[in-house]
């Protein structure tokens, strides 16, 4: 791993096609670098086929199309075993047969190694995730955040360069899952160890990576770190899918370099920042995060507002929610923080609201 | 909390009644209630199932019909001693001649006679030779009984006919059991029968065996089959389901028979062979497998050899050193013997061992193999260390059910096996429908039912009845 282990693409997807049946192309043109001791996540709604590219890199599936490198050889041919990639599998895998020390222990039997080495391996990784007491379970006498941490501890004891994740997450509560988020996150940055991480939950994605493919339909939609992604989505399914969003619909009017004008479709105007438009008659999509609205603005006087209806009024602690009727749209979100001179808007009344033109992103439509 | 109610007596309902006893009245009536929907089939049960086994349990050992024909005679064989060497006297002679007048007026000695006969051969013929004169007894007058009888058959006066009446003359026997491990009841106690009477406890264990034998190819054979209807996609796995159970459409007989076809001397198996060795193939290889062959049956005589020594220490039977060494290819037998039983009885108790493994194996997620190969198990290592222990249930449930059906099986060994290749079941099926001596045959059934009993318990002791699984 000497020289090679500064590379900036450890892994990679070189324009990579899968198809399960021969008809439909379930992922198309891949096209993907992964970096040495990168945290990378693959977020994307169900059925975008993050497992299935996950199951080409780990060699259980075979791309129709292209290559994978790791680490610069092509894997292709590689078989899964000697690929030395750790792996936890959406539902921990974990064999039940067997207790958690031999589970443990079996990726190192495997690899031949002594049994005194062995044992304080297990129990060194053991010990690391607080299960020390536990080697003599079986999996089944575990609760689900236990057994996901020996999952975790199998795929990294043999110390492989490369770690997947398929959804480890995906089956505790609420408060687990952020426990547990974190302790993966940790333990990954530690060991100095690639993480390829696969969630359909975006905040576990923001939180956890250093970068995320956002999938749909295939393709990767934007590959950017998670504030990027966040603050400048590509497209409008990014924007949607990452966070909370309002849309307006309409028509630009004209662009000037960094300010559009853009005309809605009950007619009044609002200033956007150009991304996927480039010519005034485009329709697009505009989309606004809730926190960045302002509720009767003080922009200048030549910044446009919009009316709006107050419908209701969320209180959630630390935030205010309310929903709006804004230019048609009913489910006009705007958050505003609970601050001792934050007005409470009543349901019933009608508001001014504006943004700065560079938070509100002319999509596409 | 405990404290408090061990103090305070036993928990009270409302009404104040000690809550246990509440609880067990208000459960009473849904248990009736339970109880009275499942007794149709409690009955049908108890009838069909239990009270026949008791039937057959207690008639081995049942024994009335001497002591009830010859009443008086066996009273008055009490003081004879059986170890005299001489025939009872004059007075066990007159009781006889009272027994046998009231017998044959009912036309019962015959029956007595064949009952005897099972333990020492000709009382079956004495008893109906002596019946016919019976008849003009005349009790009232004076005559010496002893010489009477002697003039009708000088057997009577035999002093081993006359121990064996006595010895059987008890209500119950253990004669039937010691019959079945081929000993034989004396006035004494028992011993061993003569060699050449000695089968039962030969049959037993082959039974035995041939059952592991079958139950043994039945898991090779069908571990596969199992685990590619558990893993082929789903059309080519119906299939393949269709062509496992198919034999369940035909019937047993069919399919035994057709087996006939197959392996006899003459048949398509043999047919086949004698084809293929005269092709130039056949002449080429012949040779070449010949010698195989014989290094294959040198070695395995060898082990037969070191079998029948460990097994000669507790009298067991010679398992057969194979004789046909090959030198050219001959016809084989391979029905009517031993062979033809364990192929026919594989063929038809596999579907019981796919079955059971296929539910077992349908459960298993293809997803433990590739967490074992991910870290870094070949194909076979992850064969062997992570699916074949979670398919050992279905082995387990599979095993039980061919073992068990196989050792108390007897059409199939009937019709392919010969004599060499027959089960005990044969046996209390002749004892049964054949010899008529039903006491016999409920005896061996009771000790193949001790055996599978047995060995069940030994099962659940090593591997644990609940590591069976018969579905998902
Ligand atoms: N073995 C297979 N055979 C045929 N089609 C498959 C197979 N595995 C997945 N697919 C199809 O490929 C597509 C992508 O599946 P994939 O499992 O990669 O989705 P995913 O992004 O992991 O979804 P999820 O978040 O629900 O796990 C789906 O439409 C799915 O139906
Ligand atoms: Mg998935």
């Amino acid at each position: 791993m000497s020289q090679s282990s500064t590379r900036a693409d450890f892994v990679v997807f070189d324009r990579v096609q899968k198809s399960y049946d021969g008809e439909t192309l379930v992922v198309k043109d891949l096209n993907l670098s992964i970096g040495k001791g990168e945290f990378l996540t693959m977020l994307g709604p169900s059925g975008s086929g993050k497992t299935t590219c996950l199951m080409m890199l780990a060699g259980f599936e075979t791309a129709t199309h292209g290559d994978i490198l790791l680490d610069g050889k092509p894997i292709n041919n590689i078989s899964p075993h000697k690929r030395g990639i750790g792996m936890v599998f959406q539902n921990y895998a974990l064999f039940p047969h067997m207790t958690i020390a031999e589970n443990l222990s079996f990726p190192l039997e495997v690899r031949k190694m002594g049994r005194s080495e062995r044992e304080e391996r297990v129990q060194r990784a053991l010990d690391l995730v607080q299960m020390g007491e536990f080697g003599g379970r079986r999996p089944a006498q575990l609760s689900g955040g236990q057994q996901q941490r020996v999952a975790l501890t199998r795929a990294l004891v043999f110390e492989p360069d490369l770690v997947l994740m398929d959804e480890p997450l995906g089956a505790l509560d609420k408060q687990l899952r952020e426990t547990m988020q974190f302790e993966i996150k940790r333990i990954a940055d530690d060991l100095g160890i690639t993480v390829v991480y696969v969630t359909h939950d975006q905040t576990e994605a923001l939180t956890m990576s250093d970068r995320v493919a956002v999938f749909e339909d295939g393709r990767i939609q934007q590959l950017a770190p998670p504030d990027e992604l966040y603050e400048a989505p590509k497209n409008s399914f990014v924007a949607q899918f990452i966070g909370e969003n309002n849309t307006l619909e309409g028509v630009v009017q004209e662009i000037n370099g960094d300010v559009a004008l853009v005309k809605l479709d009950d007619d009044s105007l609002i200033d956007a920042k150009p991304v996927n438009v480039s010519a005034a008659g485009e329709r697009t999509t505009v989309s606004i995060r809730p926190e960045r609205v302002e509720i009767n603005p003080d922009l200048g006087a030549d910044a446009h507002t919009l009316k709006a209806d107050v419908l209701e009024f969320i209180y959630m602690g630390d935030v205010f929610r309310t929903r709006l009727r804004v230019a048609g749209n009913d489910n006009f979100i705007v958050k505003t923080r609970n601050r001792a001179d934050q007005a409470r808007l009543e349901p019933g009344t009608q508001v001014d609201i504006g943004w700065l033109p560079q938070d509100c992103r002319a999509l596409d439509a | 909390m405990a404290d408090q109610t061990a103090q305070a007596g036993p928990v009270l309902a409302a009404d104040g009644t000690p809550l246990k006893r509440s609880l067990a009245r208000a459960l009473r009536l849904s248990k009736l209630r339970a109880l009275a929907l499942i007794a149709p089939l409690l009955i049908f049960v108890l009838v069909t199932f239990i009270a026949p086994i008791a039937d057959m349990l207690f008639r081995s050992v049942e024994n009335q019909i001497v002591s009830e024909t010859l009443p008086r005679t066996t009273a008055a064989l009490a003081d004879w001693d059986t170890s005299s060497g001489t025939a009872p006297d004059e007075p066990v002679f007159r009781a006889l001649a009272e027994d046998f007048q009231i017998a044959v007026a009912n036309k019962d000695h015959t029956k007595l006679g064949s009952r005897l006969n099972y333990e020492k051969t000709g009382i079956s013929s004495l008893f109906r030779k002596t019946g016919r004169k019976a008849k003009k007894f005349d009790l009232a007058a004076d005559t010496n009984w002893k010489a009477e009888f002697e003039d009708i058959d000088e057997d009577w006066l035999d002093p081993e006919m006359w121990q064996v009446i006595k010895t059987y003359s008890p209500a119950l026997t253990s004669g039937y059991f010691l019959n079945s491990i081929d000993r034989q009841k004396t006035s004494e106690g028992s011993e061993w029968r003569p060699d050449n009477q000695q089968i039962y406890l030969k049959l037993f264990w082959r039974t035995l065996v041939m059952s592991i034998v079958i139950t043994c190819t039945c898991i090779l054979l069908g571990y596969p089959v199992a685990w590619l209807l558990a893993n082929l996609p789903a059309r080519s796995a119906n299939l393949l389901m269709i062509l496992v159970l198919l034999p369940f459409w035909t019937s047993l007989l069919v399919r035994t028979s057709a087996w006939k076809v197959m392996l006899q001397q003459q048949g398509v198996v043999n047919d086949t062979l004698v084809w293929y060795h005269s092709t130039f193939v056949g002449k080429m290889l012949d040779p070449v497998i010949t010698f195989l062959l014989n290094i294959a049956i040198g070695l395995l005589n060898g082990l037969l050899w070191v079998w029948n020594l460990l097994s000669g220490a507790w009298g067991a039977v010679d398992v057969e050193l194979f004789t046909y060494a090959v030198a050219g290819f001959e016809r084989l037998a391979l029905i009517n013997n031993v062979t033809g039983t364990i192929i026919a009885m594989t063929h038809i108790l596999l579907p019981f061992m796919i079955l059971p493994l296929y539910s077992v194996m349908a459960t298993i997620s293809p997803v433990y193999l590739r967490a074992a190969k991910s870290m870094g198990a070949t194909n076979w290592t992850a064969f062997w260390r992570v699916y074949f222990p979670q398919s050992i249930p279905g082995i387990g449930a599979g095993s039980i059910l061919v073992f068990i059906l196989a050792i108390g099986y007897y059409i199939t060994p009937e019709i392919v096996g010969g004599t060499k290749g027959v089960f005990i079941s044969n046996r209390i099926a002749y004892h049964i429908s054949s010899s008529l001596n039903w006491g016999l045959a409920a005896a061996l059934g009771a000790i193949l039912l001790a055996a599978v009993l047995l060995l069940y318990w030994a099962y659940d002791r090593i591997v644990g009845i609940d590591n069976v699984k018969l579905g998902g």
